[in-house]
């Protein structure tokens, strides 16, 4: 017993180390393997705090474009209602409320990484807000990525541009749908997977997201198509989209909360146990 | 509490901080950036507690995957390069290294030059290969860690100089 402590003792700092790397090993793997586990967050009260105070710096910077970004947005809307065909119709706001699914929370991004091939978003509001795991975030252009911890104030959510996000989306002409990924390489492009090969896919069609994500609504712009690659070993084409997003420079979004997932993922779980 | 641990508390607070609000952001040329915040292992005193050096290092690391929602990729780096920081002080500055204590933030000699290149080398190949974790991207690895090396190394050197303290005797 005695010489056990000795040896503990003689060899405290290599121990030390040992342990240490064994930690800092185990997040890392965990981080990597199954985006459920990780620990290590940005959404806790320092980090987050100190992401908010550095935003508020950097918000001023981007005054310009935020506003000509919510000015086009208006203008769209607008010219949405204005060619409603009758414009005297208006909807029952009873009746939206029945049947919506969707709620929409509105956000902002305080801290967003692209240089990694695993990047995630920090947003300013968290579960107090309403906020939850596996909700959408989108803004006027298009989809950014979803919700994937939340602590009171503050949320983490994986962008687009993370090799481990997988979104599904489809082409808007066609209706044929395949699997957003990532490949790691540029900012501006994602990869859209397992689109079938009798698809007919042409340069610069619109992608949107499909009627299978319970996370998105369907219909909500992500890019056009920038380049196809047929693989010879599988009947699928893989397509390159260009992002109409510049993931580069984000400021406020929308939060998009699907009220029927709990629904539909206990019906599947269902199916799953028999 | 003497003044080597308060400068020690406040250097480590100074570089998490500047790393989080500066050079994180540099995104040179969409994917370099530099990691100066490691400067805090390199210029831990000498004769320091290693114990000390360790659990600061990890410290440090899990701050910075905090910040950068990495897991424990930092931490892993950093205690790694704070453990190898005595056979790095033996590579470079000769076997009797203790005795004719070394000071890192002074003039810079080709010692000093190499010990610093071989830390920031050390940290950098670590943190890479963790952050991807894949060997698919192998040159991507390789060419991250190259650029980003000689992008600290400088701006190592550079702070040292920056923040020497004023000569007193």
């Amino acid at each position: 017993m005695q010489q056990l402590f000795v040896y503990i003792f003689k060899n405290s700092t290599r121990l030390l180390f040992l342990l240490l790397l064994v930690v800092s090993l185990v997040l890392t793997i965990q981080s990597h393997s199954f985006h459920r586990s990780q620990v290590i967050s940005s959404a806790n009260f320092v980090t987050g705090g100190v992401y908010e105070r550095i935003n508020s710096v950097n918000e001023y910077l981007n005054l310009k474009t935020e506003n000509e970004g919510l000015a086009n947005e208006n203008a769209r809307l607008k010219s949405l209602l204005f060619n409603f065909k009758d414009t005297t119709k208006v909807i029952d706001k009873e009746l939206l409320s029945r049947f919506g699914n969707y709620k929409v929370f509105q956000s902002k991004i305080i801290n967003n990484t692209y240089n990694v091939h695993e990047n995630f978003l920090t947003i300013n509001s968290g579960s107090l807000n309403g906020i939850k795991p596996d909700m959408g975030v989108m803004n006027s252009k298009g989809i950014i990525g979803i919700v994937e911890h939340t602590s009171k104030n503050y949320a983490t959510v994986i962008s687009v541009l993370n090799v481990k996000s997988q979104i599904n989306a489809k082409i808007k002409k066609t209706s044929h749908f395949g699997t957003l990924t990532w490949n790691g390489k540029s900012t501006g492009y994602v990869q859209l997977i397992d689109i079938p090969r009798l698809a007919t896919v042409k340069k610069g069609d619109t992608i949107i997201t499909g009627a299978q994500s319970i996370i998105f609504p369907e219909n909500i712009n992500i890019g056009t198509i920038h380049k196809i690659y047929t693989d010879n070993k599988t009947n699928y084409f893989t397509i390159d989209v260009k992002l109409f997003n510049d993931m580069t420079s984000l400021g406020h979004v929308y939060i998009i909360e699907n009220k029927d997932r709990k629904e539909v993922l206990q019906l599947e779980a269902q199916n799953k146990d028999e | 509490m003497n003044s080597a641990v308060i400068v020690n508390i406040i250097r480590f607070i100074l570089l998490i901080l500047a790393q989080v609000a500066i050079f994180n952001k540099i995104n040179f040329l969409g994917f370099i950036n530099p990691y100066p915040y490691i400067l805090f292992i390199i210029l831990y005193p000498v004769n320091g507690n290693k114990n000390g050096l360790l659990l600061a290092s990890f410290l440090l690391g899990i701050t910075m995957d905090m910040f950068s929602n990495s897991g424990g990729v930092h931490a892993a780096a950093c205690v790694t390069l704070a453990y190898l920081r005595p056979s790095f002080f033996k590579f470079s500055f000769g076997l009797s290294y203790e005795y004719q204590t070394v000071k890192i933030n002074n003039r810079l000699t080709p010692e000093r030059f190499s010990f610093i290149l071989i830390s920031v080398l050390t940290h950098h190949i670590i943190l890479f290969l963790l952050e991807i974790f894949r060997f698919s991207f192998f040159w991507n690895i390789l060419v991250r860690t190259v650029l980003s090396t000689i992008f600290t190394l400088a701006l190592c050197i550079l702070l040292i100089y920056l923040f020497k303290p004023s000569k007193k005797n």
